[in-house]
């Protein structure tokens, strides 16, 4: 049994301890906003927060989760930085087919809340793990800015 | 109605439908959809030889593994094993013979994902090998064709390149490209009374999964119901490729009469999926000294893999792409569709006409260099005419020209000329970082080549409290089509686009609809959604000027108002009164492209109703001795019509350029020697990443009402913007010829990977070194 806080709410689970948290969350707790794409943590959609810090949850195991907190897409706009990061990637049209997107803001939430003013070099250096196959790159960096400047 | 919420004109950037439930992670994808109690999973069992007999397969170990269900070979098939879109060559799960490595070979379905992954690798095969055709040259050396050659001959090469002043005679090839739809392939389907079928499925083309389902399984096709809400990206991937997995959830939920959903892991979909062809060219150009071009020859070598799945008319369009902008008088054009043992390669956002117009850049970039010329200049000289010189090889009249005028305001807007001095002077300067530079044009033909998938329908509803619901047949992959499609009714009826759903694609609603493709979604769906509301909108106005008085062709509708001479009613009401006086207020709606023929056999006609335009300027430095290169700068103008979104639009814009700069430049494809996909993971796989976008990119429409009837004057916008990272490819080249002062044409193969890049450079030196 581990126990962990997903989204403010302590939550448990009896799933073996090396399932990644991609599926815990997905399948366990049917919170689906958080993506599956390539099962490596290399395309960066199933980014979640764990303590604050942005992680791949599809290769961060269960058992690394015990006892911290993790948030997903689906309580990003609860807080102020993430509400303003969901405000100007609006505002900026930002999102295409959508899929990678959940990723990207919370890539985007946590680079903002350790950095308020990111230049172009820090975004690149923080979203670089996130693809975007509709290439909707252009934006995202000006949204983040966009977030910046709403947040300052 | 919220009366804040503005309305929205034609050209106006309303938000994507979907914008709001993207950022909040609400948007449901097929796997999103919450599971029906008792669904099972299934998990493919794959070819790990390019070409055997299957002599027989142990599942054993398969069915012993606890939790598997079922094991599904095509001997459970009781239709026809195929799900091959044009030619039937594309068998669901190999019967007796695998054709490359990653085929499926049969399903295993589980109680869960993991268990029906893992227990498919327990079985055992034992193949009988055969020999393997791996290379798409030897396979044309061998005429080994999945479909006949296409040659299409105008004019009379053959005399006039003997005659030019000028020859250049070369070897050219581009790579392939993964689709990379973050979203993998996926289908869910659930049996329903009397032996029918709900799948949901991300595809592109709702209308061929229910055929290919009902076909597999002896169905009827009024038994299979498919939607499809959202992909998480298409790219073409999606447009034939989604069959077999379809077919596959299907078979297996009607076998067990269970929820049977396939979602494939990341490399499987990459081992078992065609791609973007990659194209091997012979060319040989005759030309003057101004580097007009008086004659070319050229084939196309494509790779079409073990079936023709849309290799055909893949080909046609690489065919009627290879003129890009440029008069070709005199041309004997090839297309040839290799079959190799690997992926069936299919449609890729540009199907076949980017592979076709880079060949005749390489070619005008080639003279360029020959003659000393600059290369825009070159261009230049061989565009099409506005009233001579506008004939196309294929004998369509290009009756929409505006690349003069285009390329004119980018080299403007751009600096180019200034820049190309300050390049020249920054380059004697520096001996190992080069930079380049390259202006290149796009000229992109609109329609479907096969003239009978130019149609679309949809399905207008207004409801009692002035709300409205829209359903058409095209499928949203991002491109915006919904937005459209509801922009579209929402300005018909001159109310707020907050009052339109678009909903889901959906077989029992619109029938019989096209792909999702060719550029097409706007134009073919926006039209038929605009048939349906005028028809509504004739209704209401025949009922308000029979209550009001004068004529209905004279009432106006406006700001959620609807008047007519001396009286104005809130659009609310009449739809009350309407309802009450028993006033249809739903509508079908139709559209046929008009003017379309196109000749098979000649490969003649006027395939495209119009043509989209635009030009790029790409800016790069190079260091000469590690192959890294950096994007500087680029600036892209594009012609979208009138356009009826620019957010949209100019989104397309980019984000096509972008991938198709890791098409020619990043993402390469590796087969090894025993025809096993290395590249089949993000890991090995390098698609472009923010930090790959140039820190100046600059993107405009240019602005161009549509000469010929679209919606709004729009023109389609999907696909031909991924023809403008010609310009990156060739900047690069640019600044490898300046390793030798720009005299030597640099011999790069696309993808300029780092590894081609110091071929080139290499290649460069040492022609540069000979006396």
């Amino acid at each position: 049994m581990i126990q962990f806080s997903l989204n403010g709410q302590s939550v448990k689970t009896d799933l073996p301890a090396d399932t990644p948290l991609l599926w815990a969350i997905r399948d366990g707790f049917e919170l689906t906003g958080t993506k599956y794409g390539c099962g490596m943590g290399l395309c960066g959609a199933c980014t979640v927060h764990l303590d604050g810090n942005a992680v791949r949850s599809c290769s961060t195991p269960l058992s690394a989760v015990a006892g911290k907190q993790v948030s997903t897409i689906e309580a990003a706009g609860e807080a102020r930085v993430g509400a303003a990061v969901q405000a100007a990637w609006q505002k900026l049209d930002v999102v295409q087919c959508g899929y990678c997107q959940s990723g990207q803001i919370m890539s985007a939430i946590a680079l903002l809340s350790s950095n308020p003013r990111p230049d172009d070099g820090e975004i690149d250096a923080a979203m670089g793990g996130n693809v975007c196959r509709c290439a909707t790159y252009v934006r995202i960096r000006a949204a983040i800015h966009e977030a910046a400047r709403s947040l300052a | 109605m919220n009366n804040a919420d503005p309305i929205v004109r034609p050209g106006a950037s309303a938000a994507h439908e979907s914008a709001h439930l993207h950022v909040a992670g609400e948007a449901t994808y097929v796997d999103d959809i919450p599971e029906l109690a008792g669904t099972l999973h299934a998990a493919l069992g794959l070819s790990a030889k390019p070409h055997a007999r299957i002599r027989s397969i142990d599942f054993a170990a398969v069915t012993a593994m606890p939790g598997v269900v079922a094991v599904l070979t095509a001997a459970d098939i009781p239709g026809s094993n195929d799900c091959g879109p044009i030619i039937h060559d594309d068998p669901i799960l190999a019967d007796g013979e695998v054709h490359y490595v990653g085929q499926p070979m049969f399903a295993v379905v589980a109680t869960s994902v993991d268990v029906a992954r893992r227990a498919a690798r327990r079985a055992v095969v034992d193949y009988e090998v055969l020999p393997a055709e791996l290379d798409p040259r030897a396979a044309r050396a061998a005429e080994s064709f999945v479909l006949p050659p296409m040659r299409r001959v105008c004019g009379e090469p053959a005399q006039k390149l003997a005659a030019a002043p000028h020859r250049l005679q070369g070897q050219w090839s581009v790579g392939g490209q993964e689709q990379f739809y973050l979203e993998g392939q996926v289908s869910y389907c659930a049996p329903r009374e009397d032996g029918c079928l709900q799948l949901w499925c991300s595809t592109q083309h709702p209308t061929e999964m229910q055929h290919v389902v009902a076909h597999c399984l002896n169905k009827a096709s009024n038994q299979v119901v498919v939607e499809m809400r959202r992909m998480g990206g298409g790219f073409g991937g999606k447009e034939s490729q989604s069959a077999l997995f379809a077919c596959v959830a299907s078979l297996a939920a009607s076998k067990l009469k269970r929820p049977v959903k396939l979602r494939l892991d990341r490399d499987d979909d990459m081992m078992i999926t065609g791609k973007r062809h990659d194209f091997y060219y012979d060319y040989d150009v005759g030309f003057d000294d101004e580097g007009r071009i008086l004659a070319v020859r050229v084939e196309m070598i494509a790779r079409a893999g073990f079936s023709a799945d849309l290799s055909g008319p893949v080909a046609t369009r690489a065919l009627c792409h290879f003129d890009n902008a440029y008069f070709l008088s005199d041309a004997d054009i090839s297309a040839l569709c290799a079959r190799t043992n690997t992926q069936s390669n299919t449609a890729f956002r540009g199907f076949g006409g980017p592979q076709g117009a880079i060949a005749i850049e390489y070619i005008l970039d080639s003279i360029a260099r020959r003659l000393g010329l600059d290369a825009l200049d070159v261009r230049k000289a061989n565009f099409y005419g506005k009233s001579d010189r506008n004939l196309t090889p294929y004998g369509q009249t290009v009756a929409d020209n505006v690349i003069h005028e285009l390329v004119a305001d980018l080299e403007q807007s751009s600096d180019y000329r200034a820049r190309r001095e300050e390049i020249l002077r920054w380059n004697a300067d520096s001996p190992i970082i080069k930079k380049g530079l390259a202006l290149t044009p796009v000229k992109f033909g609109i329609s479907f080549n096969v003239v009978h998938f130019n149609q679309a329908g949809a399905l207008v509803h207004i409801y009692t409290d002035g709300s409205m619901l829209v359903n058409h047949g095209g499928a949203e992959m991002g491109q915006g089509l919904n937005t459209k499609v509801a922009q579209v009714v929402a300005m018909t009826l001159g109310v707020p686009l907050s009052r339109v759903r678009a909903t889901a694609a959906d077989t029992s609603k619109v029938a019989n609809t096209s792909a999702t493709a060719a550029s097409t979604g706007a134009d073919l769906n926006g039209k038929a959604a605009e048939d349906a509301a005028l028809q509504i909108r004739a209704r209401l106005a025949a009922l308000a000027a029979a209550r009001f008085g004068g004529t209905a062709e004279a009432v106006r509708f406006a700001d959620e108002q609807v008047s007519g001479e001396g009286w104005q009613i809130a659009f609310d009401e009449l739809v009350k009164l309407a309802y009450e006086a028993r006033v249809q207020l739903w509508s079908d709606g139709f559209y046929a492209t008009p003017g379309l023929h196109w000749n098979r056999e000649t490969l003649t006609g006027s395939p495209f109703f119009y043509f989209a335009y635009g030009a790029a300027v790409s800016e790069v430095a190079v260091d000469t001795l590690t192959g890294e290169w950096k994007l500087l700068r680029a600036d892209l103008l594009h012609d979208a019509g009138n356009s009826i979104n620019p957010a949209i639009d100019i989104g397309q814009v980019e984000g096509a350029y972008i991938q198709g700069m890791g098409w020619l430049t990043t993402e390469e494809l590796v087969w090894n020697d025993v025809g096993r996909l290395t590249t089949h993971a993000p890991s090995t796989y390098k698609i472009p990443a923010v930090a790959d976008c140039p820190a100046v990119f600059n993107t405009r429409l240019f602005h161009n009402p549509n000469h010929v009837d679209t919606i709004m004057r729009s023109k389609a916008v999907g696909e031909p913007p991924l023809l403008l990272p010609f310009s990156v490819f060739f900047a690069i080249r640019d600044a490898i010829a300046a390793v030798a002062e720009g005299n030597v044409a640099p011999p790069l193969l696309a993808p300029a990977t780092g590894e081609a890049i110091l071929n080139a450079v290499e290649a460069v030196r040492a022609a540069r070194a000979q006396p």
